[in-house]
């Protein structure tokens, strides 16, 4: 997906990850992943595809998913961007480790990021979070290791009433 | 009383992997890096020319690699001599290697690629494996005399015949392939560090390619996002390519593949041709097996010799049966080299027998449980091969576990008396007329019944010797040195529990040394389910030996570890593999003992077929398996469920097909694996049943739950809606087929 406009002429930039604001020279077109991972050395939002389809690289644009490998730096300025480095994910984490939810650990980033908007969802919407509810939120997250029992198990536990992840 | 053995341990490499904290190959900074791109063949058989260089550009910005630059042999090193690390002269499969580039930034590397053009004379290709005389290897397994069985059948036997075919498999580790080599020392050294599962096999590949010794060529793994056979030998590739570019242009330089790239030429499950022939007799005893096993090994021998191996020796599946004939061949095609995959062959031959054993079942009325305990393997019978199973056989345990949890032996399996039985009418009326779209659906069961060897086949382990090592830390911790990976199945978690058990010291007195083949000794590749087994008993002995040097006390670990050092005493046990006694394998006949023992498995799907779209749900699926000893039930089972996930996408929705020499499935969005929504429950029992040589008992378990998913949804199918598929995967098109094609089908 990389392409010759996103190494066209650098603009500025401001980003909002995680609570910092960065001002970069990026080109116009250049990928939020890329920003991310290559200016920011922010890695842990990982690229699986390029395209879209495996949610490896899901980062919240304030607090919607959004996949960091399909949408340019320039359209999330001023944004509020949340990555796996972020804060406000120690519950999910904790999650992920206590039900066996990361193994090779390259999909686990961009999962906890989307449960973390998934769980978000639920107490906006004030819905009852269900296997279900989790089952469609992670639909567009891919994990080869697991068979997912897992990770679900993890999405609901952190999503569990009580639990401070908010 | 154990305190780590069988109970839950955190993972040693969890915090990290939670937080995004863990570096892959693409984290890897590396100040100074060029990125390293591959020009490859379009056509799957030709003879290359030249390559044309666009005189437009300006070839000073970048370096370039032909064979001729290989300072070493032009071969991959792996098991035959056949495949060059560039092709020279033929080209034998689309994608193939023909001229490496590297460049400092992406798009000077991409003009530069663009830019280059090779002229290739086409070749005839041989793209139908099925027709293929060109054979890689052939294998024979002989038992008995089925030939005088079939020529002589006993008063009321039946022969029953079916052809069984399998296609390709992706892998799809999450992270694609990738690497980083470094320039080479004034001494010749250099260092590849990447993503891999056998960092020994890359080391190896570099010594032939680069013609130094092992002690030059040091090959360390990064944290590796998946593997599942796919990161065996394609590793060995990657790294001799950017690290003849990083000896080129003197700047280390990364190769790390897009999603595309690593679709298109990397090796996948081999796809594969099984006919059975076979003798029951009217109780069902199975009288004499005649197996054909042929696979689809692609370009170049790569691993399909042991690929075949492991299949043929499981073709039988896990039967009692006095005579038996299996043929294997791997033979060649003008594809991409075929290679390993969870399972490694076996998956492709257990769909078959397990087929047949449905066949059989229909067939002689039997019910498919009553027809498989009836002729399972038992302590005390031999294996086609004329293995004498004597230990840890769990075949009674887990049939009657899969029985229990799934009531299959109650279920009146393809009965088309049954209140909700469908017939095939029902469905091609349905698909027909439309008339109760989207509310006619049929389920089903299926069960499949399967075993599979831990560890190398045959020999194998003896050649190999594998080695651990144990040495104290001067801070009194000690250090597991191994070159076995951790690529997501939990190595860590479980050397870390099983040398804290063993030494008598807390999981954090432990280290796990990173796979670094500077450091650690070669403790054979990271497949066939032989880490813990294998690994983890010359570490578990190597422990044991450090533990009695160490003595017993009231002190802390880490004091009485060090009061050991302080003693003059270097604080390091080594220990070398030996199989356990009375095994024996004859590599020429056939004959032996393939494996020192077997994990056993039985899987019960229930599936969910739409009349009207002929869609497959798997709603449930229930597997026994006995591992012998569950070092960390939770990663055990975390290893079940995703392969038996892996099992069920083969079975009916993962196509990996090829047109003209090319993959077809070439990006993520056609390349389809399961998703959340896609993966039933997966109730796992396990069961243990010790293997007295093996680690706590423990045996193998990695590639055992690949077996059994897919016959068992094909049987799920066929008493869904009535039709024997025979064809993995069984996409609503072949099941619209087989429909279309029984007798009186109105449609």
């Amino acid at each position: 997906m990389k392409g010759p406009l996103q190494d066209a002429a650098p603009i500025e930039l401001t980003l909002r990850v995680n609570g910092t604001a960065h001002t970069l020279q990026v080109p116009p077109l250049r990928r939020l992943l890329d920003v991310l991972r290559d200016e920011l050395s922010l890695t842990g939002s990982k690229e699986g595809c390029g395209e879209g389809e495996c949610g490896a690289c899901t980062v919240l644009v304030d607090g919607e998913p959004v996949l960091a490998c399909l949408i340019a730096a320039c359209q999330v300025q001023d944004a509020e961007i949340l990555t796996i480095e972020g804060a406000g994910l120690e519950s999910i984490q904790q999650a992920f480790l206590d039900e066996g939810g990361a193994q090779c650990g390259i999909c686990t980033p961009g999962m906890i990021v989307m449960t973390k908007a998934w769980i978000e969802r639920c107490r906006r919407d004030d819905v009852e979070p269900t296997e279900l509810g989790a089952r469609t939120a992670l639909a567009g997250n891919q994990c080869r290791c697991t068979g997912y029992g897992a990770i679900i198990a993890a999405a609901l536990r952190a999503a569990a009433p009580g639990d401070g992840s908010s | 009383m154990t305190h780590y053995v069988g109970k839950h341990l955190a993972r040693p490499d969890g915090p990290d992997k939670v937080a995004g904290r863990t570096t892959y190959v693409a984290d890897l900074a590396v100040p100074g890096a060029w990125l390293g791109g591959t020009l490859r063949s379009p056509v799957p058989h030709g003879r290359l020319q030249r390559i044309e260089r666009d005189p437009g550009f300006d070839w000073s910005r970048v370096v370039l690699v032909g064979p001729d630059d290989i300072p070493g042999e032009n071969v991959q090193a792996l098991i035959v001599d056949d495949q060059p690390v560039l092709a020279h002269d033929e080209i034998c499969h689309v994608g193939e290697p023909l001229l490496l580039v590297a460049a400092p930034d992406a798009p000077t590397l991409e003009a530069a690629l663009a830019a280059l053009r090779p002229v290739i004379e086409s070749l005839p290709a041989q793209l139908d494996f099925e027709t293929s005389e060109h054979v890689h290897k052939r294998i024979d397994i002989l038992k008995g005399d089925p030939g005088a069985v079939f020529a002589q059948l006993p008063s009321g036997a039946r022969v029953f015949e079916g052809s069984y075919r399998t296609d390709s498999q992706e892998q799809l580790y999450i992270e694609p392939q990738g690497c980083v080599a470094w320039p080479p020392e004034p001494d010749g050294s250099f260092v590849v560090r990447g993503s891999m599962q056998c960092p020994h096999y890359v080391r190896k590949a570099l010594v032939r390619c680069f013609g130094v010794t092992e002690e030059q060529a040091r090959v360390v793994q990064l944290a590796t996002g998946g593997g599942f056979g796919g990161k065996e030998d394609y590793p060995s590739v990657l790294a001799c390519h950017s690290a003849l570019l990083a000896r080129a242009c003197g700047r280390p330089v990364r190769m790390q593949y897009e999603r595309h790239e690593d679709l298109m030429v990397t090796p996948k499950r081999h796809p594969a041709l099984m006919t059975h022939r076979t003798a029951v007799a009217a109780d069902g005893t199975l009288l004499a097996m005649d197996v054909e096993v042929v696979f689809d090994g692609g370009a170049y021998a790569t691993l399909s010799s042991v690929v075949l191996s492991r299949g043929c020796i499981h073709a039988a599946g896990a039967y009692r049966c006095e005579h038996v004939s299996i043929r294997g061949r791997a033979v060649a095609t003008h594809h991409v080299p075929c290679g390993a995959f969870r399972g490694f062959g076996a998956p492709q031959t257990c769909f078959a027998i397990e087929r047949q054993m449905d066949r059989i079942a229909r067939g002689l009325g039997l019910h498919p449980f009553a027809l498989r305990h009836h002729n399972a393997l038992r302590a005390g019978d031999t294996t086609a091969t004329g293995q004498l199973l004597r230990d840890s056989v769990g075949s009674m345990e887990v049939l009657e576990a899969v029985r229990a949890a799934s009531g299959i032996d109650t279920h009146a399996w393809c009965d088309p008396q049954r209140d909700d039985a469908a017939t095939a009418d029902d469905a091609i009326d349905a698909g027909a007329t439309n008339a109760n779209a989207g509310t006619t659906k049929r389920r089903g069961l299926g069960l499949s019944f399967f075993f599979h060897g831990s560890g190398f086949t045959g020999s194998g382990e003896e050649l190999l010797k594998g080695r651990v090592r144990v040495a104290l830390l001067p801070d009194g911790r000690a250090e597991v040195l191994s070159g076995s990976t951790e690529i997501g199945q939990g190595t860590i978690t479980m050397f870390t529990a099983m040398a804290a058990e063993t030494l008598g010291c807390d999981a954090e007195d432990i280290v796990v040394a990173t796979p670094d083949t500077a450091h650690v000794p070669d403790s054979g590749p990271t497949v066939a389910s032989r880490t813990c087994m294998v690994v983890g008993g010359v570490l578990t002995q190597a422990c044991r030996t450090l533990a009695e040097r160490i003595g017993a006390g009231d002190a802390p670990f880490r004091e009485r570890a060090r009061a050991l050092l302080q003693r003059g005493d270097d604080g390091s046990v080594g220990v070398t593999y030996h199989s356990p006694p009375g095994l024996t394998w004859d590599d020429d006949t056939y004959r032996g003992d393939a494996y020192p023992c077997y994990g056993w498995a039985a899987d019960v799907a229930e599936v969910e077929v739409d009349l009207d779209t002929l869609e497959v749900d798997v709603l449930h699926l229930w597997t026994a398996v006995d591992v012998g000893k569950a070092i960390q039930p939770r990663l055990v089972e975390g290893q079940i469920e995703g392969g038996t996930l892996q099992a069920l996408g083969w079975a009916q929705r993962e196509v990996v097909s090829t047109r003209g020499g090319h993959v077809e499935q070439d990006r993520m969005a056609t390349c389809i694996i399961p998703t959340t929504l896609d993966a039933p429950p997966i109730d796992v029992t396990l069961i243990e049943v010790p293997f007295p040589h093996g680690p706590f008992g423990a045996k193998g378990v990695g590639e055992l739950p690949m077996d059994g998913g897919a016959p068992a949804v094909l049987a799920a199918i066929e008493d869904a809606i009535g039709v024997h598929a025979a064809h993995v995967p069984a996409t609503p098109e072949r099941l619209l087929a087989l429909l279309q094609a029984r007798p009186g089908a109105s449609a």
